[in-house]
């Protein structure tokens, strides 16, 4: 019985969100989806938290003085946000709700392949947070995300071990989902689901499960040994018993570097759906795109020294390095260009999913390509520190991996809900977002060419303008964030209610119900279609059950 | 609504969202390895930054080398390699559908896993006992390399305690597989836990080989 | 599900030449070698390792994916060894001096 065609009374018989009722059916769930969703929720929790601090942040450095808070208090606020933002928002962001939820959907299996580690990685997750969230209602940390040491060793006063014991744990959780991925995408494929006729997005997240299971791990025994220190004293770390603090910094890069590729291929992967769907055209170099995620992963780990150019390295390696981080760049630019094939001749419309797709090819290249400017090493020595660095960060993270985020929880929305969101308010968000983004961050480009040191909550007169317009912006940001939330919400009750495939888009994923039954498929499908096969008027119909 | 899932014969072991035994088998197989990759890594760490020390501070080196006793570490070092072997004829003998046989090999592992804990011990005690545990009770008798012997005497801690640790973690597992071997839950059909938890405990060996030479033996002789 | 059954002899006779190379390392080790010691005793412990792989651990008889993933994870290892030597073992290159001589 083919469910192409699907009536909406049909869609709210057996579905996965009310399959099962009750809290024990939500916290004990091994249903890839609702760990997604638990996941969803969760993230956005500490979302929130992330951004309460930045708010913060931008409202100090609204004046020159560092006058509403503190220097030791300013610390902790940039501490905070960045554990926030990158170890319980960014890294889990796409993998642990669109990945979680998508995965399997798209290549035609039942659920990932170890659920109930799913199911554990979540409570992983929740305890690291926990942990981190300890630290703060105890005080803060005000090490700074990267725990430098011999500050976060011997100095710091804060509550250093709570925060890295909350890192460390929560990055099993990171480990076990990439382990997950890894073996699910080996080993859970349809039949005829070959590795070349796999979406790209499950291509983007096995490239970024790599990184998490083989980078996560030496983050981990970095922070063992800050603990141990930090507790027994002994100066692993600490220079003035022959401890090199450099040895840390190699340590924590070697992971911390690969991490912000975790941070940004799932969004590349998410771009590489919505892309070919809104141009009604498949992917241009679906290969070039889908080897260059893992030539990304691998180059990936080529380079972390590129963060240690002024700090020590002997001047041999940090050559090296900065060629090798020149190639990486390179990688990246294939998928753009790619992307930007496709939509060439295409039939391109804006619906919101795509217009965080534009914003997130532009300002994406804008931040690669300001990495590279750092990736110099002459000119890195001048805006090392500087807001340069932030913004260039801020352009990659936010303006590209949150866009892809925002951009892909429209698009599945509806799959993920059953509900559309409502398109007029989305686009406006999304241009809200765009216009804040730019406004908060393009400044501390110019502040950072000029020398304004990050990590300072007073700063020299000359600097206030950008500042103001980087607060305002942030309040702009803030706004085009907490709509899609109150709307998402709204729609869960109001919005209207979806069919299978509201945007006549190709893949597994939107040929089954919207929401999907529990177990995804009731006969595994066999796979005889090309991905991306938009060529094709008539989709192949495809028994796959309900 | 017509189901065509091709029905094999499998017993109560085959998750449901696992098309075939082998599927699931291979599954595990592949994650156990993907698991010890990060472990590899893990160790990788830590193996890292005590070459590094040990490069750069040679004398300190040699200095505290002369408080590993060879001998102990030896005898330990056969007696994990000889663990590894009852656990290999272990797997054997599940993959043969042998209970009895399954589980003597299992507790054999066992009791060789506590022998090396036990030798461990000891060996932390007398450390214990000559003022060389940084951060307690540390006192090194040669004053211009007490600092970085600290350092090198501090990771050989982090790493044989780390490693002791997995191998306290595998004896837990190992309890668990003589408990359902004697329920009679492994056939030659399906014996996939006993499978994976002999490649965890071969890993941990293998960490021991690297462990051993590193920590007791080339600091014997002062480098050049 | 097909797995290949080694002999007992098989496993006895890896075994063997573990606790035989343990022993040639412990004896090699008492020799002052110089530099040697240090690439005799990691070679010793590679090659036990490559047994215990090989042949304990089944990687002999498993698929090329395994095979893939096992030196792949060791290949990691080496990656974060070798670049960060790369600084450690160029500090010297530049003027920047030893830092470990410095006290």
């Amino acid at each position: 019985m083919s469910t192409l065609v699907q009536s909406p009374q049909t869609q709210q018989s057996k579905n996965y969100l009310n399959a099962d009722h009750g809290w024990k059916s939500w916290l004990f769930t091994t249903d890839h989806k609702r760990i997604a969703l638990l996941y969803l929720i969760s993230i956005t929790f500490f979302f929130f938290i992330g951004g309460f601090f930045a708010v913060m942040m931008r409202l100090e450095l609204l004046t020159p003085r560092g006058d509403l808070v503190q220097a030791d208090t300013y610390n902790k606020f940039f501490t905070m946000h960045g554990i926030m933002m990158i170890f319980f928002f960014l890294i889990p962001s796409i993998p642990a709700t669109l990945g979680n939820f998508l995965i399997p959907i798209m290549i035609g299996a039942r659920d990932l392949a170890f659920p109930k580690i799913n199911l554990l990685s979540w409570y992983i997750y929740i305890v690291g947070g926990l942990f981190a969230l300890g630290a703060l209602l105890a005080g803060g940390v005000d090490t700074g995300w990267t725990f430098y040491t011999p500050f976060s060793t011997l100095y710091s006063n804060s509550y250093v071990m709570a925060a890295a014991l909350g890192v460390f744990i929560s990055g099993f959780s990171s480990i076990l989902t990439g382990l997950n991925f890894v073996v699910t995408i080996h080993k859970m494929r349809a039949p005829g689901m070959t590795w070349g006729r796999m979406p790209l997005f499950v291509w983007s997240h096995y490239a970024t499960a790599i990184i998490q299971i083989l980078g996560t791990p030496v983050i981990a025994i970095t922070i063992l040994l800050v603990a141990a220190e930090r507790v027994f004293h002994i100066g692993v770390f600490d220079p003035n018993v022959g401890g090199d603090p450099i040895l840390f910094q190699h340590l924590f890069w070697f992971y911390s570097h690969p991490a912000v590729y975790i941070m940004i291929l799932p969004g590349m992967g998410v771009i590489s759906e919505v892309i070919p769907c809104f141009s009604r055209k498949g992917i241009f170099g679906y290969w070039a795109i889908a080897l260059s995620s893992i030539g990304i992963a691998v180059l990936g780990f080529l380079v972390w020294g590129h963060h240690l150019f002024t700090t020590g390295q002997s001047m041999y390696a940090g050559f090296v390095f900065s060629a090798l981080s020149f190639l990486v760049a390179v990688p990246s630019a294939i998928k753009v260009f790619n992307w930007i094939a496709t939509m060439y001749k295409g039939s391109v419309s804006f619906e919101t999913p795509m217009l965080y797709a534009f914003g997130f090819i532009g300002l994406f290249t804008i931040g690669g390509l300001t990495g590279l400017i750092l990736a110099t090493t002459a000119a890195d020595i001048h805006v090392q520190d500087t807001y340069f660095v932030v913004a260039h960060f801020h352009y990659v993270m936010v303006g590209g991996m949150v866009m892809a985020y925002m951009g892909g929880l429209h698009f599945w929305w509806p799959k993920m809900t059953g509900r559309m969101y409502p398109e007029g308010w989305a686009k406006i968000s999304a241009l809200i977002v765009f216009v804040g983004f730019n406004l908060t961050f393009f400044p501390q480009f110019i502040l950072g060419y000029l020398g304004m040191p990050r990590r300072y909550h007073a700063y020299a007169e000359e600097f206030q303008v950008y500042n103001v317009m980087s607060s305002a912006g942030a309040s702009v940001l803030a706004v085009g964030y907490l709509l899609p939330m109150i709307y998402f919400i709204w729609s869960l009750k109001y919005g209207e209610r979806a069919p299978a495939n509201p945007w006549n888009a190709a893949g597994l994923e939107w040929m089954i119900p919207s929401p999907p039954p529990t177990f995804n498929f009731d006969t595994i499908p066999v796979v005889t279609w090309e991905a991306y096969n938009y060529h094709e008027p008539d989709a192949p119909e495809v028994e796959v059950g309900h | 609504m017509a189901t065509e899932t091709h029905v094999i014969a499998h017993g109560p072991e085959l998750r449901h969202h696992f098309e075939q035994p082998e599927q699931q088998y291979e599954s595990a197989t592949l994650g156990m390895w993907v698991f010890l990759a990060t472990e590899i890594m893990f160790f990788g760490g830590l193996f890292a930054a005590y070459t590094i020390y040990r490069t750069a501070y040679p004398d300190a080196f040699a200095s505290s080398s002369q408080y590993m006793d060879v001998i102990i570490g030896g005898f330990n070092t056969a007696v994990l390699i000889c663990s590894s072997l009852t656990m290999a004829l272990g797997v054997r003998s599940a993959q043969l559908g042998q209970r009895k046989p399954l589980i003597l090999f299992l507790i054999a592992t066992m009791l060789l896993g506590c022998v090396f804990l036990g030798i461990k011990g000891y060996e932390y005690h007398h450390k214990w006992v000559e003022h060389l545990v940084p951060g307690f009770n540390w006192n090194y008798p040669i004053p211009q390399y007490s600092h970085h012997a600290q350092i090198l005497f501090f990771l050989y801690f982090v790493m044989t305690g780390m490693h002791a640790v997995h191998m306290i973690i595998g004896e837990g597992i190992l309890l668990t597989l003589v408990v359902m071997a004697y329920r009679g839950r492994f056939t030659e059909r399906y014996f996939t836990p006993v499978e994976i938890t002999g490649l965890y405990w071969h890993f941990v060996d293998i960490v021991w080989i690297f462990l051993f030479p590193m920590l007791y033996l080339i600091g014997k002789h002062k480098l050049l | 599900m097909t797995h290949h059954v080694h002999p007992v002899k098989m496993y006895v006779s890896v075994f063997l030449a573990l606790i035989a190379m343990t022993a040639t390392t412990v004896i090699v080790a008492e020799i002052d070698l110089g530099a040697l010691n240090v690439v005799m005793a990691l070679s010793i412990a590679i090659v036990k390792a490559l047994l215990v792989v090989l042949f304990f651990m089944h990687v002999k008889d498993s698929s090329r994916l395994i095979q893939l993933f096992v030196v792949a994870g060791f290949f990691w290892m080496a990656i974060m060894f070798g670049l960060t030597f790369n600084d450690y073992l160029t500090r010297s290159w530049t003027m920047l001096g030893h830092w470990w001589t410095s006290n």
